[in-house]
């Protein structure tokens, strides 16, 4: 059984429909990223995958369970966690703050809290030395790790990351990618939104082109960097 | 002496109807002009309690339960649905419900003032000048009440939860935080002191009548805009800062019948030269 299975799921855009019934699945363990140019829907489906807004149609299952109509709030505990695009931390709160709110839905004790926090601030040290910090204060590539760390505090099974390599400088953006690695290798499944479609194809297992709000190829991250199509469409090789 | 205790006092008061503003404009983006018709309806269910009981305390608890509820049901009912709608439609709502708690107070006590009496505490003296108890007493619990509300906004998981819905309703919703029950819980602890406002109000100034809400709530209005709108610590800075100016103006016998005018003069000139308040946020961000 799938970690996540979308089946023909549609999402409208005010009177616009955004997503047009497109099935996918993400196995547990893998990286899958859907790619395509803006406007394809991408966004559109990671909002609505959240249930931050409405889905017109289709069903989502999580490990099995129908998480179709499930609040965004509940579906944290389910073990879904999402770095929203543009990263939307919480700038006028401190590092610690934001970090602790990551946990908010966990019912753990202040010592598996602080565990949590130690595990993060042993593979982001910045953050430890700017835990004190207003995180609107952060640069770019720290507000991004900030992002990443709140949202695996609550342990999830499944990262949704959407555009996380968004206004970053090409040098902050390969270590985002290795941070993605990294976090799937320590036994997060992820789903990953990406405009930069050579770095996300390099990283994933498997990949979905969208295309104006429907799947037009699907495959292997390496197949798909191959494919000549996909390279001219959206590499602009 | 009197005159700055009494101004304190009348300050802790507005500041207590003031934080009810700036914490629902901060969580829920609105402005909830019914606010200070909860102070009146507070004052009612005082005044009742006091007929039924004839106890005190029994009777600032029920104004205080009635208003908290009130400000739930208010939210759920009127305001819950027009969530996502234009801002116009929820102010226009506000005007509504504001108009429709003072009817129904109308309906049920009539027109004519009630007097209440919550009781006389006597004075005392402080560097030779008579202060009523009940000043020192309104000024202690403000006080205590503030420092109560910043620790638990700054301390508690739930503050911080309210903080974050205030700052980014979908990221907190990613967060696993169930914004519609912080929204709820800003009303209940906005009309809970909104109570603690009218039981205050009641002490310094003993008769109902059903629009007795609007001036003190325009008034906190006023000083939560001071204070810059959507701050905890603007809003008391604000309240305090009104409640001064106005018993200095009316301790003058000259400028004694301009105070309300001198008070949102003074609101118009901050707000030319300080367009967000005091402690208002100016939104830096990095993109």
């Amino acid at each position: 059984m799938a970690l996540l299975e979308v089946s023909d799921l549609s999402v409208n855009y005010g009177l616009i429909r955004a997503v047009k019934g497109i099935s996918f699945r993400v196995e547990e363990g893998e990286i899958v990223s859907l790619i395509g140019a803006n406007g394809a829907g991408k966004t559109t489906v990671m909002h609505a995958l959240a249930g931050l807004i409405p889905k017109a149609g289709g069903r989502v299952t999580m490990g099995g369970r129908d998480i179709t109509a499930t609040p965004a709030h509940t579906l944290v505990s389910y073990g879904m966690a999402q770095v929203p695009e543009g990263r939307r931390i919480f700038g006028e709160l401190t590092v610690l703050e934001n970090l602790k709110l990551g946990y908010y839905s966990v019912k753990g004790s202040r010592r598996d809290l602080e565990e949590k926090l130690g595990e993060m601030y042993a593979h982001f040290p910045i953050l430890k030395e700017r835990q004190k910090q207003i995180a609107g204060t952060l640069s770019g590539g720290e507000q991004q790790m900030l992002a990443m760390s709140r949202a695996l505090m609550s342990s999830p099974k499944l990262l949704l990351l959407d555009e996380p390599s968004m206004g970053l400088s090409p040098l902050y953006v390969s270590g985002v990618f290795d941070m993605i690695g990294e976090i799937n290798r320590r036994g997060t499944t992820i789903l990953l939104v990406e405009q930069n479609a050579k770095k996300a194809l390099s990283v994933s297992h498997r990949a979905y082109v969208l295309e104006t709000g429907e799947v037009v190829r699907e495959g292997s991250g390496e197949s798909l960097l191959q494919d000549e199509a996909v390279m001219h469409a959206y590499l602009g090789g | 002496m009197n005159i700055l205790i009494n101004g304190l006092c009348l300050g802790g008061v507005y500041a207590l109807i003031a934080l009810g503003y700036t914490m629902v404009y901060g969580i829920a983006k609105m402005l909830n002009f019914a606010h200070g018709d909860i102070i009146m309806v507070g004052a009612y269910a005082l005044f009742s309690g006091m007929a039924l009981t004839g106890m005190v305390i029994p009777a600032c608890i029920l104004a205080a339960v009635l208003c908290t509820l009130l400000g739930i049901l208010t939210e759920r009912v009127a305001y819950r649905p027009l969530r996502g709608a234009s801002p116009l439609a929820v102010l226009i709502t506000a005007i509504g419900v504001s108009y429709l708690l003072e009817s129904i107070a109308q309906l049920i006590y009539g027109t004519d003032s009630k007097p209440v009496s919550i009781g006389n505490f006597g004075t005392v003296k402080i560097f030779s000048a008579d202060v009523a108890v009940s000043s020192l007493l309104t000024l202690g619990l403000c006080l205590v009440i503030m420092v109560g509300l910043t620790l638990f906004v700054r301390k508690t998981k739930l503050g911080r939860a309210m903080l974050a819905v205030s700052e980014d309703r979908g990221a907190a919703e990613l967060m696993g935080i169930n914004t519609n029950a912080i929204i709820s819980l800003t009303f209940a602890i906005g009309s809970l002191l909104a109570a603690f406002a009218g039981i205050f109000y009641l002490m310094k100034i003993p008769s109902i009548t059903p629009t007795l809400g609007s001036m003190p709530g325009i008034k906190a209005f006023t000083a939560a805009v001071i204070g810059g709108i959507g701050s905890i610590p603007g809003a008391m800075i604000g309240g305090i800062l009104l409640g001064v100016i106005e018993e200095v103006c009316n301790s003058i016998p000259a400028v004694a019948s301009y105070t309300t005018a001198i008070e949102f003069g003074i609101l118009i000139l901050l707000l030319l030269v300080k367009p967000n308040g005091l402690l208002g946020k100016q939104r830096r961000e990095k993109v």
